[in-house]
Formats: structure tokens, sequence, C-alpha cells
């Protein structure tokens, strides 16, 4: 029997996935499927891990992150050799709100990139963990989900779709033994975010890491990292909108 | 454009931030755009203005933080330059091998620590962070990569170990790691009643010990201090209990560090070590950055900041140069908190802008109070012109241009090897571009 957890990253260039990737060899006893577009950054980051620790296993595999018979196709693909046990979808991109404002072309991409792709990615998980009644899915979403505001609200729409997504999918696979795991980082210190004004302050992806990788361990459904922005955002999403309208956030 | 400060937080000027983070596309990201010069800067733990360029570009290379390759046998570890010293050190020591020499701060680049020659506690054993690379990849702002090392393009080593970060971007490296029996050192603690005390425990010392320092408390000219000294311990393997670090919450709105704390603190400290003398056993950690369990303890400077002010004068006028700065100090009544004498050993550094020589080092911290810290800086100046010493570059952030160039007589040689793209604060107020 195979006892490596056979884990399949989603986006293993971004910061947070590399962190958990980094986490999760340093456990030992696991496969490492790292799935993005670009062939050299994923080698930079398998090779990185190897280094880091030499004996884990590990895979890598370019695919389109928009087409969906490309989605489908390389999960399938994937449970074709056998059985994944945790799906991490943690690809997007953090566009800049002023620049969606004036394209709708940068509209468009964001919405795709950070709400319909990882959704069709969790679906297609999802066909094959139903099938075999074993798996996690953790999908990366944002606390920009959580209440639309005019500093993100094109990024945060795309991440609330993945929020009602993942309930949607939370309740279709409750008292089953497929869990689904919404994840809701807040503001995390990444290259993504280096040149924002007070990003030093922000969480560092090694922390987000390691609250998201014992979150999907103890199947939670909803992981804010770090915990406080649940909190902040309950705070928010109930502030009534007289109040709302007039901050700058 | 995003405020940025150094570690002294002496100015809070708005830069254009290029994240790096994939290391084939830097070539692509530094190009000068319309005219606008860049400087790379990695953790900001640099006190002065070595990497700061404000209203230019700064190429942020804590993104760079991949391990490339490591051969178990010979220890040669090849990595990006944004890896911090703290994952080299965590991630193998426990594996039998360490970073031969490191900083008083692990929370620096690899980049950072070959830009600016850093040093440890074992200078006089294992020389300076350039002795150890074998290799650096330098990628140009013309497009230009540059593969140097200790037996290639070995001019280019020479003033790339040191200098600065002026003369291209420092994108990898290769590190000879040193073996290491484990992450704990047997330690001793000695007190010295004057700077003779000081230098014959030093001399002494270097034969036998690995490392050794000396926290010295300028509130007296005395020269009375605690002298430390530490050897691997081959023994104890267990891992230590690792305690959260903690962090400097907020800044005081004025420096914490000032005439009413420092007498009481340096009697304190100088006491409580007092009592701690005699044989002990430490882990590297606590041994080689103190510091590090407070993160960002710079803050407690207040909103002015601080200047750091560390001067290597040679050994035959040690003795006297160091009292009479101790002398001067005292007479300012600008005390240092931290105040660190070491002997560095009689390697050469590699680096044309290398930093340490052959002499004795004191490192020390004031709080930023205008005019009144300049003229006892500009004092301080005077004694280490008179003694043919010279100041460290990334502690800097006001030495006068001319003590600059007597202290680094191969300023010349350096600057044909410079980036025309690449200008940091410093260079402008050092080299003049």
């Amino acid at each position: 029997m195979n006892t490596l957890k056979r884990i399949v990253i989603i986006g293993a260039t971004s910061s947070i996935a590399e962190h958990c990737a980094r986490i999760w060899a340093q456990q030992g006893l696991v496969e490492l499927i790292l799935v993005g577009r670009d062939q050299k950054k994923l080698e930079v980051v398998s090779a990185d891990l190897l280094v880091r620790s030499p004996n884990t296993k590990i895979e890598i595999a370019t695919t389109d992150f928009i087409d969906p018979n490309a989605i489908q196709k390389i999960v399938d693909s994937l449970f074709a050799i056998s059985p994944i046990d945790i799906a991490l979808i943690a690809h997007g991109t953090l566009p800049d709100q002023k620049n969606c404002q004036n394209s709708l072309a940068l509209n468009f991409n964001t919405l795709e990139i950070n709400g319909i792709s990882p959704v069709l990615y969790a679906e297609a998980f999802a066909q094959h963990m139903a099938k075999i009644k074993h798996g996690s899915i953790a999908i990366i979403g944002s606390v920009a989900g959580d209440r639309g505001r005019k500093s993100n609200y094109v990024y945060g729409a795309a991440k609330g779709l993945v929020t009602r997504y993942a309930q949607g999918l939370q309740h279709r696979f409750a008292g089953t033994r497929v869990s689904v795991t919404l994840i809701k980082p807040g503001p995390t210190n990444t290259p993504m975010t280096a040149a924002m004004k007070g990003s030093e302050n922000f969480a560092s992806p090694e922390d987000v890491a390691k609250t998201i990788i014992s979150g999907i361990e103890s199947k939670k459904a909803v992981i804010y990292a770090p915990a406080k922005w649940r909190l902040i955002m309950m705070a928010i999403q109930h502030l009534p909108s007289f109040i709302f309208n007039k901050m700058n956030i | 454009m995003k405020a940025i400060s150094s570690w002294g937080r002496l100015s809070h000027e708005g830069h254009n931030v290029i994240p790096l983070s994939d290391r084939h596309h830097v070539a692509k990201l530094i190009q000068i755009q319309e005219g606008r010069v860049g400087i790379a800067h990695g953790m900001g733990r640099s006190y002065g203005d070595v990497a700061l360029n404000p209203n230019g570009q700064l190429w942020l290379t804590t993104g760079l933080n991949h391990l490339i390759h490591f051969n178990e046998h010979t220890g040669r570890l090849r990595c990006e330059a944004g890896v911090l010293l703290r994952d080299i050190q965590r991630l193998f020591i426990p594996r039998g091998w360490a970073l031969p020499v490191t900083p008083g701060s692990q929370m620096v680049t690899v980049g950072g620590a070959i830009a600016n020659d850093v040093h440890g506690k074992n200078h006089h054993l294992l020389g300076s962070f350039g002795d150890h690379i074998q290799g650096i990849k330098l990628v140009r702002t013309d497009g230009t990569v540059i593969i140097c090392g200790p037996l290639e393009n070995t001019e280019w080593f020479a003033a790339t170990v040191g200098g600065l970060g002026l003369t291209g971007l420092i994108v990898e490296a290769e590190i000879q790691l040193r073996p290491t029996v484990g992450p704990w050192l047997d330690t001793e603690t000695i007190s010295y009643a004057n700077l003779s005390e000081f230098f014959d425990l030093a001399d002494s010392s270097e034969k036998d010990w690995e490392h050794t320092v000396s926290w010295i408390d300028c509130m007296s000219n005395k020269g009375q201090g605690i002298f430390k000294r530490a050897n691997p311990n081959k023994d104890l393997k267990e891992a230590p209990k690792m305690k959260a670090e903690k962090k400097m919450p907020f800044v005081p709105p004025i420096s914490l560090v000032n005439s009413l704390t420092l007498r009481p603190f340096n009697f304190a400290y100088r006491n409580f070590q007092k009592y701690k003398a005699g044989f002990g056993i430490a882990h590297y950690e606590p041994f080689f950055y103190p510091l590090d369990k407070l993160l960002e303890w710079n803050r407690m400077y207040g909103p002015k900041g601080f200047y750091q002010y560390q001067s290597v004068i040679p050994r035959n006028v040690g003795q006297d140069g160091t009292q009479a700065m101790l002398k001067e100090i005292e007479k300012s009544g600008e005390g240092s908190f931290l105040a660190v004498l070491k002997t560095f050993g009689n390697k050469e550094s590699i680096g044309m802008l290398s930093f340490p020589e052959p002499g004795v080092t004191l490192a020390l911290d004031f709080p930023n109070h205008g005019s009144r810290t300049h003229k006892l800086l500009d004092r301080l100046d005077t004694i280490v012109k008179e003694a043919k010493g010279r100041i460290y570059a990334a502690k800097d952030a006001r030495m006068p241009r001319e003590l600059f160039e007597a202290g680094y007589p191969k300023l010349n040689e350096f600057i044909k090897y410079r980036d025309a793209g690449i200008s940091s604060s410093l260079s402008r107020r050092l080299l003049g571009s």
C-alpha cells in the first residue's frame, strides 16, 4: 500500500503555496505534485524543496488555468495514477484596482483567474473524490471576498464567487469523507504585495502556510490566516453602510 | 512610491519598489528605465544609506529565496541571493553543516552579506563572509551576466565582495559551508577592568577559541567590559527549546536610549554579566544573534532613529585610539547602548572595499540628536583618520568623503567595475554618483 500522502498544489509557484510545500516536504512521507503554468518556475521551486528535504518525492506538471478541457484533463490524469489525498488550489493574481477600473480586459482576466479557474479545479477534484469517497480540497480565497470594498472589489468579487462556491461544495459533501476547506488569508507579505504600503507589517507567508496546513489537517470549513482576520472581517461585514461607505478601506 | 527606511531609521523616503522573485527574469526588471537608476535591497538591516535610493528604483531581493543545489559531501550550497542566513543555519546545522561566518544578525540575505562582506566573532580564524564564497552570479543593468569567484573573473569577484551592491545585482551565490558538530557552544565570560586587559585577553584567546567578542562600557572611560569567548560543544546534541521572538511593538515618541537610561543600563549589564562570569553552554542563536529575539529593536531609538559607528584601527595604535574614542564619548555625554569591541585577525579581506583589516574594531550606536551627535561623530572621525583606520560603510550614513577615500585605498580600482545603472544614497555621497 502506498503510505505517502499525495498532495497536489495548483499554482505551486505562488508564495503561500510554496511555503505550504516546504512545510509538507519537511513533515515527510508526502508526494508533492506541483502544478503551474511556467515550467522554469516550477523547476526552481522543485529544486528548492529537494535541497530542503532531499527525500521528498516531487513531480511537476504544467497546464492551462482557464481552459476547462485542460483542467479536466490534468486532474483526470492525476487520479489515473493513484488517488489524491489533498488538493490545494492556490493560484491567483492581485491586480491594481485602479487599472481594473480602466480596463475591461483586466477585469475579465481578474475574474477568470481568481474566480472561475479555482472553481473549475475544485469541481474537477470533487468529481474524483466523490467517486472514491476520500480526499481534502483546500481553496485559497481571501478576506477580500467577504465584503466588496472600493480598494479591491474586482478581485474581491472573484474571491466572493469562490466563497459561495465553497459553501455549496461543503454542503454537498457534508457527512462524507471528503472535506472542503476555504482559506481566507489576510494581507500577506509576498512579492505580490511588496510594493504596497505597510506590507512589512503583513503576515509572513510562513505563518500563513502553517495556519493553512493545520487547518486542512483538522478539516476546518473556513480558515482565516492569521486567525485575527475572522474578527476583523466579522466587524467589517456587519458595519452598516452609512458608516462603511465613509471608510477609506 | 513606498516609504523605506534602513535599520537606523534616519530617513523614511519614497522608493519605487520592484520586487524580484524569478531569477530568470531579473535582467529585464533591472534595466534602466527613463534614466532611473536603482539599488538592491534585501532585509534592510544595513544601518545607513547603503541600500537606499530615494525617489529611485529599489530592487527588492527577498523574493529570490530559493535554494538551488547542495552537495552533502562537499558542503557546497548554491542559492539565490535573497535567502536568509537564518534559513541556511536552521536547515543545515542539523545536517552537520553551518555558515562559516555570520554577522550579529541572521535576519540578513546572502546577497547583503556578500555586498557588505560581513564579519563575525570568528574573524581571527575564518576571515569574513566573502572568504567562503565560491561563486557569484552577477546580473548587470545592461543585461550582461558575469560569473565570478576566487578562481574565475577574480577581479570582478574582488570588486563585488564588499562592493556595496554597486557592481551589478547579485542573483546567485555558491557558499562553502563548514562542518559543524551541532548547535551548542561552550562559552566563557570574563570581565576586564581596562583596555590593556582586553587586549591581553583577545591575544591569548585567539589561538584556542573560535569566537571572541566583548562588550565595553562606554559610560566610563576606563575601558572596562565583558569579554566572551566560545568553542563548539561536541557532546550536546539535543534540540533547544526555541522561544518565540518578541517584537518592539511601537515607536516610542522619544528615544528610550537616553542619558537617564544609559548609565543604569550599562551599570546593570556589566554587573549582570560579571555575576554570570565563568563557563557556560549556549545555543548558537542567542550567542551569535542576541538581538534577533527582539524583532525591530531599532524602534527603541524613537522617531529620529540612530547612528551606528563602526571603525577599525590598526593594532599598533589600537589601545590608544580606542581609549581616545572612549574619552570623547564620555565627554560628549552621548552614550552608546551596546558598544562592541573586537580584534580582527591578520587575514587580508578579498574585497576591494571590504571593511575588515588587521586591527581592533569598535562598534557604537548613538540616538540621533542632530548636530550634537554629528559633532561627536566628527571628533571620532578625526581619531580614526589619525590612526589610519576606516569606517564600515554598511553602517554609515554620514562619514565625510575624504575619510572614505583615505580608508579605502583600492577605491580607484573599484570604480572601474561599477554598474552605471546602479546608484545608492551612499554611492552618491561617497563616490559622487
